[in-house]
């Protein structure tokens, strides 16, 4: 079986097939969830049994129901900030490649500055300004990791600059927009895919360790890392409930990985060698 | 060589000031009104102009910036908002458990991850350097508290051997510290072993393709001989930097990891900070957070400089 003109690796496979399963279970977290995701329905940290098949967390929720919800929250949230990140750090990344030594002077050093704090604490910065609720926190994070982006983008598209048909392209006369959606953008695309999961990954991990710290999705809404942070104390007696939010973060993260290993092997196999695989 | 180390560090002190104007304007200029913003909003108009006056905030933004920078430089990080206290006094202490555990693990991981990275290197292709390789990508892509949450379970829950709860104690002593903080440690070196053994393996073995590698096998020295002799040297300069790199990294990832073990540490401090939305303290913790990220990156430029010779005498 193919997937866009290539097969897919076995190790591709395995993290295609994580991604799906998470995918499906995020949109259809209704019709699968056994219990609500809010709603107590057992003793604090029930061991598990065939009511409730992970046991229940820390004030007697089920805990698989918030596993299924909390994969929509996570998921859609970290989905979310990569993809407002590709659209502000590529527009960018381009346009100070494109638009000339001025735009590109003031965008880069802006970054520069930016790259020097770290991801992490400037969040935190953030955040305590604007508190953390849904929008301010995908909002931050994309814009701080536009920058990251930005720098991909720019790199790309400088190489691509100074091709002939872009040339041509300014020659005929064509805007800055045009150029930048028609010519660069489709010629940039290959290397910008594989950093999309990339970023996403670490967006994901990201989210979950402000999550976890108490600083990123707020209950009532249940996501991975608060699930982490909310069941913490559980291991002191030697239950595994933190571990399970904990493991779905790392299964998701590792498919992810996977299929970006293998989309890379693609990109640096000369073209055409992939006939022989 | 000297001017180039010059220009790299005054180039460091250019951006820890640039950085120093990013973090105040970022908690202080950026759209909206901090005060209205803490308040939320059913505070009433005095309300929020004597609060504002109590931060300071009826003054010009350069004026606030100018005093909070010059005070900052004298090593007043200025007062917390909501117990009042001296925020230096605080942070002090924490700032030096911070660099105790920072530097435990580096302790640790430094020496392991360039030695399993160049017994890597070595059995390239072989079963060890696979499975060092899977296990190294695994811990890159979990989350740190999910390595955190594992080893409490297995070494303070299941076999006791290390405290779950790293708290430390200015009383302490030297090996009792280093005893209650192994897990923390643990966690940290595991977090950034990965990164820096695999770029050891990567730079050993990029230098296997150059001709004078060829030359040394065909006098006949054995592999881990040509690797260590000769491939070794030339692939300092990489992996001197990414060390210094991950040092710097280890530094923020302190933070989730100082919440996990309950740790009095600067991370701590600033979570608490951000969730109390004490401004004063999310600076001065942003501060010293990003002076020592900045601070590390130049010394690894600075140690990359000094190692590789080309840099050494630009032309």
């Amino acid at each position: 079986m193919k997937l866009f003109g290539y097969k897919p690796t076995a190790t591709a496979w395995l993290g295609l097939a994580i991604i799906t399963i998470f995918i499906v279970i995020a949109v259809f977290a209704d019709v699968i969830a056994p219990y609500s995701e809010s709603e107590s329905v057992g003793q604090t940290w029930d061991d598990p049994s065939w009511d409730f098949l992970l046991g229940t967390d820390n004030i007697g929720r089920d805990m698989l129901s918030r596993l299924i919800y909390g994969a929509r929250m996570t998921i859609g949230v970290a989905l979310v900030t990569t993809i407002l990140s590709f659209l502000i750090g590529t527009t960018a990344g381009f346009l100070a490649a494109v638009g000339g030594t001025v735009i590109d002077q003031i965008l880069s050093r802006i970054v520069d500055v930016m790259l020097s704090i770290p991801l992490l604490i400037f969040a935190l910065i953030i955040l305590s300004v604007f508190g953390s609720s849904i929008v301010t926190l995908v909002l931050t994070l994309a814009v701080l990791d536009s920058t990251r982006v930005f720098r991909l983008a720019r790199a790309v598209a400088t190489n691509l600059v100074v091709m002939e048909y872009v040339e041509a392209a300014k020659l005929r006369g064509e805007g800055l927009w045009w150029i930048m959606r028609r010519e660069i953008l489709p010629n940039a695309l290959p290397p910008m895919i594989s950093e999309f999961g990339l970023r996403f990954c670490f967006n994901f991990l990201f989210v979950a360790s402000l999550s976890f710290l108490g600083l990123g999705i707020q209950p009532p809404y249940a996501d991975w890392g608060g699930m982490v942070r909310d069941n913490g104390k559980a291991i002191s007696f030697g239950l595994p409930a933190p571990l399970w939010p904990a493991l779905a973060i790392a299964m998701m993260t590792v498919g992810v990985n996977l299929v970006v290993d293998w989309i890379l092997s693609i990109n640096s196999r000369p073209s055409g060698a992939s006939a022989e695989m | 060589m000297l001017k180039t180390i010059a220009v790299r560090i005054v180039l460091g002190i250019i951006t820890l000031w640039a950085v120093s104007i990013l973090i105040f304007a970022a908690t202080e200029i950026l759209p909206g009104d901090v005060a209205s913003a803490i308040l939320g909003q059913g505070a009433t108009p005095e309300t929020l102009a004597v609060f504002r006056h109590e931060l300071g905030l009826d003054r010009p933004a350069y004026v606030r910036y100018l005093e909070w920078f010059f005070n900052a430089l004298h090593g007043d990080l200025g007062i917390a908002m909501t117990n009042k206290r001296v925020i230096v006094d605080v942070i002090t202490p924490r700032f030096m458990n911070t660099l105790f555990l920072a530097g435990y693990a580096a302790l640790i991981a430094v020496p392991t991850s360039v030695v399993l990275g160049i017994i890597a290197a070595i059995n390239e292709g072989k079963f060890i350097d696979r499975f060092v390789n899977i296990v190294s990508l695994m811990t890159i892509s979990v989350p740190e508290f999910f390595i955190a949450y594992v080893l409490i379970l297995y070494f303070a829950v299941q076999f006791e051997i290390f405290p779950s709860l790293s708290t430390v104690f200015p009383e302490m002593g030297f090996i009792e510290k280093i005893y209650t903080t192994a897990l923390p440690a643990f966690t940290l070196t595991m977090l950034v072993m990965a990164h820096m053994l695999r770029m050891t393996r990567t730079s050993v073995l990029s230098i296997m393709s150059q001709p004078y590698i060829e030359m040394a096998f065909l006098k006949g020295l054995t592999r881990s001989q040509v690797i260590v002799r000769h491939a070794l040297p030339n692939a300092a300069a990489p992996i001197i930097s990414v060390i210094a790199l991950n040092l710097a990294y280890l530094i923020v990832g302190v933070v989730v990891i100082e919440v996990v073990f309950v740790y009095p540490g600067v991370g701590q401090f600033m979570v608490d900070g951000v969730t109390k939305r004490d401004l004063p303290v999310v600076q001065a913790c942003g501060l010293i957070f990003a002076g020592a990220f900045v601070g590390l990156n130049t010394i690894a430029d600075v140690l990359a400089i000094m190692v590789n010779p080309r840099l050494r005498h630009p032309r």
